[in-house]
Order: C-alpha cells, then structure tokens, then sequence
C-alpha cells in the first residue's frame, strides 16, 4: 500500500511545475485548484505527452481513469475533451483538458492506454468528438441506428424519436416524440441575484429607465 | 479420412441470458468451444443519467446515484456528495462521516454478498445465494430504517446525511455483526474449498498487474492482480484514516483471487462498521450552512426565516460556485468517481459519472481470449458488473 499521504500541496505545485516545463509537448497552461492539478494542451502531440506521462519516472501516470467531454457551445472550439490520470506508484492525481470542435478530430490515445477504447467511443457516441487513429470507433450507449449526439447541450432533454412496439406491424417501430404535456422546465433562479432577464414591474424600481 | 475444415462462427450471448448479470449482449466469435473474440453490446439499459442531472438540482440529482449500481445504492451517493462539498467547501459534521462510512460499508457487504454469490451461482452453486439473500434482507431492512427505502435511499445528502440514526437501529446493527461472521464462515466452507468450485474458477481469466493497470481496473479486480491500491487507505476520505483496517491483496489475479478477496473484505467490512459504532460521536448529522441544508422541521414552523430558507432549498436548492471538481469514492466494485462541472448555478454543467464495471467489462475481449464459452460467465462473475452503471 502506498504509504505517500494524499493530498500533499507541494508534490502538486511540484507536479504543475514538471508540466509547465514541457510546452514542447503541448501544454499550455497548469492550474491548481481544489488539491488538483488541471493542464491544458493542444491536440497536436497528445499520444507523445500521454506516453510522457506514462513512462517518465517522476510521473509514471499508468492509469487512465477516464475520459469524457464538456460541451461548450457558446466557445469557437466548443468541446473540452478531459482525461483523469492516476499515478499508483506517487499517488498523484491529473486532469488533462484538450480543446475542440465538431470537425476537428483528437488523436486517439488507444495505443497509449487500451482502457481510452471504451471511453472515446463513449465520447464519439455522446458529443460526436471525432478521435483520429480509433481502431473501431462505433456508438456504444445510445441505441443501434441512433442519429445525434444526446449530451451536447443542443440536444433536447426529451430527445426527437420514441419507440413503441406496434401490434399490427409486430415489430419496434420509431415515432417523432409527442408529450401530453408540455415538459415543465421551471425557472427557480431567485430574481434577487442571478437572473439575467427582467420581469414585468422591474422598469418601476428603476424609473422606467429600464 | 478427409480433412474437416471447422469454420469458426459466432454467437450471441444474451441480451437475455441468466449469466449476463442484466442487458447484456456479448457477441462472440467460437472456434469450437474456444472464445475467438468477444465484443459487448451494451448500452441496452442507457438511461441518460448524465444530461438528466444537467437538468435538475443538485439535490434533485442524488436519487439518480442509487439508480446506477443498484446493489450498493449509497456509496454512489457518497462520490456526489463529496463533489459537490468539494466545490462548495462545506465542512461534514464527525458523525454524519462516520454515519457515511458505517453506511457505506454495508453497501459493501450488501455488493459483495450478491457479487461473490451470484458468481457461485454462474458455475453451479445454487444454495449460497439463498443464504446470502437472507442477509442482505437485514442490510436491507437496516437501510430502510434510516432512510425510509430498502434501495433507493437518497440519504447521503450534500453537507451530511439526511437524518439521524433512528433510536435502536446502532444496537441492531451490532447485533447483526455479531451473528454474521458465523453465515459468512458458513458460506465459505460451502465455495472456497468446493472441487467444482475451483475447477471453474482458478487459472481463469489471468490478469497481471500490468495489464490491470494499463486497462484502467480498480478495486478487487486491481487487487485481485496483486497491486496493493485502495482508495480508502491511499487516498482517505470521510473517517477511514481513524479506523483499523487491512486491505487484502490477491496473488494469482485469476477469478478464484477476485473471489476469495471479496470475501476477505466483507470481514473487513464488519471490522470497520463495529468501529463506526463504537466510535461514533454524538452530534449534528448535517452542516450548519443555513444556505445548503434545509432548517429543522421545528424551526421551519416557527421562524418565518427558517420557513423561507425550507422553501427556495427545496424548490431552487443551493448554488454551487463555478468550478471543476474529481472526487472518487472506493466503491465495492472499484473506483467510482463523479467528475462535476458547476456553472455558479443550481444545476450541475456537467457531471461524468466514472464507473468501474464499465472499465473492467471493456476488459472482456481480452480476459476471455482463448478460453472455454463456459468460462465466460465465470470471468463475468467475477468483475462484478452492474448494468445500471454500466449503462448509466
């Protein structure tokens, strides 16, 4: 059993100063927050910098925990793709952060780490991030023949098609989705901080001066 | 005689098959009764866990953790928790962590007497599972009388535990470790030592420790490879760095090790509630933060304030500050992580919810290489896959 406490603050300014030192492998920017380690890279040299991580001794990143996106669509590049690493031999935890766009493919990380197979395709699957070099880059959650991608933030909560067994064609068929009511997406946000929009009578407060 | 030319041909194994532990479909490619290949299908129970949470308050999104590995309900919860305490900085009172791990740990017994069981089941053994039953019905009934559910408790909530311990359920639960290590000796002697038993099971499914590393496994399935990683020791969270406890270590990581060391755990389990118990200080079991946890019913009803704050923490809930956040829990099957992106608002941005069984079924296709079609539901058992957080 590791015996290296957890989290140590030094070991991560530590850390996100090793990795400040490579902007040669794409590293942008390190930060530290709430005991982790966050870096920012470009796509370009991403297996390069996983093999880095995995091998060099100081590191020896040998896991990876995972990978998701974050959709963004109000950015130029509007998905973050986020790998979590794990280092059993320093006990040490980093989150790597790739920026990119619906056309803009990611290089694959398979060949670095086999468990990144599941996690790109659940990727692709979801957000429609394209990885480069994936060795079988098929849906994985959504249902066989599913067209979108759900978890963009574009994508309906109800989603566009439901399915039900139809008893005269004796088989699934798919329908455009139809709600007996309409789904309630309440707004609780206090008026008193936070809302953005204004609501009838707030002109009086001001004035009429909006 | 004429040469033969086998063809190797493929088959499908479930989507509904006793042995495949849920929806799950494993196209496999056979040569004779050797397994060629083998690729899931899976994604038959995706629930959409993941944007439903996009929508709905931080409290709102709890419910959805029991719904995910449906056999261990609380210890889901225990990741959100700790994601969303982790961004807000609230600080849990003593005795609703160590309500937590007390709870927490009978999730584990609870997971790893359906698992191991179950596993029994797949090769043969009918009889376990029916005693194992037995006491997952008290664990039930236990979880019932602190949270008001047998299964989907909702009881860890962000800043503590919803209620306290009702008055007698402490001593039942100690009554309970007195009488259980006696069934788990019991169960013991019907698989560890069982011919059939390990005939099935030993030399199956070899996994190194680099290979488990490398396909990103965790929990009994890293361990069962002989590496010495468990988050509750390594990384502790909540009360584990104050409790007494060994974390046991597989050699061979064959299905036997799994096996055997999900057994070994289940003790440790017991070791770890009696501490809880007998450690557990009195005190609030929710924090104090008037603007994350709701007032007591009998302030509500009192102060005009109090009935205010009840009313926008059940209908807005609480902002979270914008940020992001990793927080892993050592859950019965692994490493179960909620990766949580807030915005500032009441609603997470994004949360990923990190599943264990979803990483070690991805291991299928190589841990069944090579292998008989009748060890497939054997190396199945022993991943401990849940569908509910396969699929999310």
């Amino acid at each position: 059993m590791s015996n290296i406490p957890y989290p140590r603050p030094d070991a991560l300014e530590a850390l996100a100063a090793q990795l400040n030192a490579r902007a040669d492998l794409g590293i942008t920017d390190v930060v530290v927050a709430h005991g982790e380690v966050t870096a920012l890279a470009t796509a370009g040299q991403l297996p390069a910098l996983a093999t880095w991580l995995r091998d060099e001794p100081g590191l020896m990143f040998k896991v990876l925990v995972d990978v998701c996106g974050v959709d963004w669509p109000e950015r130029l590049r509007r998905f973050d793709v986020v790998y979590h690493f794990l280092s059993v031999r320093h006990n040490l935890r980093l989150r790597l952060k790739v920026e990119t766009d619906e056309e803009t493919p990611v290089p694959s990380l398979v060949a670095v780490y086999p468990t990144a197979n599941w996690f790109e395709r659940e990727a692709w699957d979801l957000y429609g991030i394209f990885f480069s070099d994936h060795p079988d880059l098929r849906r994985i959650l959504t249902d066989y023949g599913f067209e979108g991608h759900p978890l963009r933030k574009d994508f309906p909560l109800t989603g566009y098609v439901e399915l039900r067994y139809d008893d005269e064609q004796k088989r699934v068929v798919y329908e455009p989705v139809k709600l007996t009511q309409e789904f309630r997406r309440f707004d609780f946000l206090s008026p008193w901080e936070g809302a953005k929009y204004i609501l009838p009578g707030d002109e009086k407060a001001t004035g009429g001066k909006a | 005689m004429a040469e033969v030319d086998i063809k190797s041909y493929s088959l499908n194994f479930g989507p509904q098959h006793p042995a495949a532990h849920g929806v799950l479909r494993l196209v496999m490619e056979l040569d004779g009764e050797m397994v060629e290949r083998c690729d899931p299908h899976i994604g038959l129970l995706h629930r959409g866990t993941e944007k439903l949470i996009e929508h709905k308050t931080y409290m709102q999104a709890v419910p959805y953790f029991d719904r995910l590995d449906y056999v261990a309900p609380m210890n889901q919860e225990h990741a959100f928790c700790l994601a969303a305490e982790k961004l807000l900085g609230c600080a849990v009172p003593l005795r609703a962590q160590y309500i937590r791990v007390l709870f927490c740990e009978i999730g584990r017994i609870l997971n790893h007497l359906m698992n191991t069981l179950a596993h029994g089941m797949d090769v043969g053994a009918l009889t376990p599972i029916l005693w194992g039953f037995e006491e997952r019905e008290k664990l039930m009934g236990f979880y019932e009388r602190v949270s008001g559910a047998r299964l989907h408790a909702a009881y860890f909530r962000v800043g503590g535990v919803h209620q306290d311990l009702p008055a007698g359920l402490a001593e039942d639960i100690w009554a309970w470790t007195e009488s259980f290590p006696k069934v788990l000796h019991d169960l013991e002697t019907l698989l560890m030592g069982n011919r059939i038993f390990k005939q099935r099971n030993v030399d199956i499914g070899v996994v190194t420790a680099d290979e488990a590393l490398a396909w990103g496994f965790s929990g009994p399935m890293l361990r069962g490879s002989g590496v010495p990683w468990d988050l509750r020791k390594a990384q502790p969270y909540e009360v584990y760095d104050r409790l007494d406890f060994d974390v046991a270590v597989g050699k061979n990581g064959d299905c036997y090790d799994r096996f055997v060391l999900r057994f070994l755990e289940m003790d440790e389990s017991v070791r770890l509630i009696r501490q809880c118990l007998n450690e557990m200080p009195q005190g609030p079991v929710m924090t104090a933060d008037g603007k994350i946890a709701a007032p007591s019913r009998a302030e509500m009803k009192r102060s005009m304030e109090g009935l205010i704050h009840h009313f926008k923490l059940y209908t807005e809930g609480f902002h979270v500050p914008a940020g992001e956040v990793y927080a892993a829990v050592e859950a019965p099957k692994g490493e179960f992580a909620v990766y949580l992106v807030a915005d500032g608002t009441n609603k997470p941005y994004r949360c990923k919810i990190r599943a264990p069984a979803f990483v070690h079924l991805q291991a299928m296709d190589f841990m069944t290489k090579g292998h008989m079609l009748a060890d497939a539901p054997a190396i199945l058992g022993s991943q401990d896959i849940v569908f509910g957080e396969v699929d999310r």
